[in-house]
């Protein structure tokens, strides 16, 4: 069977749980922004979790079903229709042979995941369907979804409608949205002032927000402390001689606006990072819209393992529940 | 050169071998990768190696990183009995300098330069102390690098020369990056020369191209069949000027499945290359023009 694209909305991929182990040779990742949406989503639907489902940013594609199937859409929240009937998000409903999968306007979050039972089933490109246009790597053709694109879908197993994740199983980010940081890295070029400043200011989400990297604007300009710029560097003292960077890692070119590199992430660069979103945060940053009131929290490792350990429950919460 | 060590988030352990970008920085920090590497540490993903520093990924959930952090701080030691010697090869990659298409290119973003006035080529040569572009295209291509770095995007080599530190040529980034740079464009930024391994953003100078593809998702082409990436780190390179009746030659080539780069296998021994720098590249080329 095959999902046909009668519009791609804004800009819709296909990605699972991505491809790691190449990031060595500047192949970053990829996958699901929001990794816990996507494993939401594909256990509604009775497919294993990291089976390969349609990211969707802001705008939701029209699709036409040549064939039944179960579908889910989990993440943000972005009202589901068939043949213009509203279904609920965060559940799994049934779409027949024929019927089109539409979407009204986005109320809340930034992006949803659509998963079909059986799952998309394009060719792999080292181990995984995810989408790097870069690299021109998974996806269709080593590209994100158009419109008239024909994508095929595996054989379905045991999915059934009526599933649901109740919304204390979800896990989304609060308004203004907390993004907690382990500083390390390149932290010790700020001065001490600026390493206040970074979590004492309030920042905004700026347009420049993708799946590489999400930008941010509003808090103050960082200062750093003075030295002689070490040979192979650059003059800007925000420059390092370039070298690998952590997902979830901070840069702040300039010193005036943050980047936080994110599933499909450059893997190295000249620019210092003051620390690194502790990874159970990273899902998150997928859910955000440009213009969104964003607070750093600082924490030390412990703090880091235990929100990894929350996270990791609750996932575990997750599964039981759709079990 | 001082090692740090320090967290990147609960998943990576960045290490840093020094803050300025040396022979010796490098070596240390793939000789280390490398040790890491072959210890198989449990619960280590995947090790980056870089420039003057690398990054070891590991599951927190399977080693806890304090036990990561101390396991490769103990390896440091061993890297650094390592002999300083690597059995490496050394690939003869052609460039088209000045070549249309980076022109075109480098005109359009000429408000993001240091010098509007010129090229990148004109501005790079004058910086450096010299008369002509010409004699800057020649320190350029004269002696081989090294593949300090692969990554930025998929299969970008970062390039060091093997020349003495004074020698070294150095240029600024761009301003402001621009949002275009063709595929294949010879690059340069700090101390470092690089291949745009594909088109799109960059800050590099832009001095030239090569008719040489470097990654192949598809892998068609008929050296990256068997992986799509063609640079490793500790790779050496001589670049080698081409005019444009050779660029096309060669483009054609690649496109018929008839070319293959000129490599040949060689040794690097640092305290050799230390010792006598011009000898030891000249013993470089002659092993790669018998390839």
């Amino acid at each position: 069977m095959t999902l046909k694209i009668i519009n791609h909305g804004l800009s819709t991929s296909i990605q699972d749980l991505g491809r790691p182990g190449y990031f060595h040779l500047g192949i970053p990742i990829s996958g699901a922004m929001d990794r816990f949406s996507l494993r939401a989503a594909n256990l509604l639907v009775g497919n294993p979790e990291g089976a390969a489902c349609l990211e969707v940013v802001f705008l939701g594609p029209k699709i036409e079903f040549t064939r039944d199937a179960i579908v889910a859409v989990t993440g943000a929240d972005l009202p589901v229709k068939v043949d213009g009937e509203p279904r609920d998000g965060w559940a799994s409903f049934q779409v027949k042979a024929g019927q089109v999968l539409s979407f009204d306007f986005l109320k809340s979050g930034a992006r949803a995941y659509i998963a079909v039972s059986g799952g998309i089933d394009t060719k792999p490109a080292l181990g995984s369907r995810s989408t790097y246009p870069i690299g021109a790597l998974g996806g269709v053709n080593g590209r994100n979804v158009e419109t008239g694109d024909e994508l095929p879908v595996g054989t379905a197993s045991n999915g059934k409608a009526g599933q649901q994740v109740a919304p204390a199983l979800r896990r989304l980010p609060d308004n203004p949205a907390r993004l907690r940081v382990l500083p390390g890295l390149y932290w010790h070029r700020l001065t001490e002032a600026a390493g206040h400043a970074f979590f004492d200011d309030e920042w905004k989400v700026a347009p420049e927000a993708d799946r590489m990297g999400y930008r941010f604007r509003g808090g103050r300009a960082l200062e750093f402390v003075d030295r002689e710029p070490p040979f192979g560097a650059g003059a800007d003292p925000s420059n390092i001689v370039d070298g690998c960077y952590s997902y979830g890692s901070i840069q702040v070119p300039g010193g005036s606006e943050p980047i936080v590199l994110h599933r499909d992430a450059v893997s190295g660069g000249g620019y210092f990072t003051l620390g690194a979103i502790i990874s159970a945060d990273m899902d998150f940053i997928g859910q955000l819209q440009p213009h969104m009131p964003v607070k750093f929290v600082k924490v030390d490792m412990a703090g880091a393992l235990a929100a990894r350990g929350e996270r990791r429950t609750a996932l575990q919460r997750l599964r039981e529940a759709l079990a | 050169m001082r090692t740090r060590y320090s967290y990147g988030g609960d998943e990576h352990v960045f290490v840093e071998i020094g803050d300025e970008m040396s022979l010796e920085a490098f070596f240390k920090s793939l000789s280390m990768s490398k040790v890491v590497r072959d210890a198989n540490i449990d619960g280590v993903t995947e090790i980056c190696p870089a420039n003057a520093s690398f990054q070891v990924r590991f599951d927190p959930d399977v080693i806890a990183p304090d036990a990561i952090m101390a396991r490769v701080k103990e390896l440091e030691t061993q890297a650094e009995h390592a002999d300083k010697r690597l059995d490496t090869r050394i690939i003869e990659i052609p460039v088209y300098y000045q070549d249309p298409w980076t022109h075109e290119t480098l005109m359009r973003f000429r408000e993001r330069h240091q010098d509007p006035s010129g090229s990148d080529l004109d501005y790079a040569a004058r910086i450096n102390g010299y008369d002509s572009v010409d004699g800057f295209i020649e320190a350029h291509h004269s002696t081989p690098w090294f593949v300090s770095m692969v990554g930025f995007v998929a299969g970008l080599p970062f390039l060091y020369q093997l020349v003495e530190r004074e020698k070294q040529l150095q240029v600024p980034k761009y301003l402001s990056p621009r949002t275009d740079t063709p595929k294949l464009t010879v690059g340069y930024g700090g101390c470092f020369s690089c291949i745009y391994s594909v088109r799109g953003a960059g800050g590099y100078q832009m001095f030239g191209i090569t008719p040489m593809p470097i990654y192949d998702p598809e892998q068609k082409i008929s050296y990256l069949t068997d992986f799509m990436v063609f640079f490793r780190p500790g790779d050496i390179v001589k670049w080698k000027p081409v005019d444009r009746q050779e660029y096309d030659r060669i483009v054609a080539a690649v496109e018929a499945g008839t070319y293959s780069p000129r490599i040949a296998k060689v040794a690097f021994d640092l305290e050799e290359f230390n010792a006598d720098m011009t000898g030891t590249n000249a013993r470089l080329m002659e092993a790669l023009n018998d390839a």
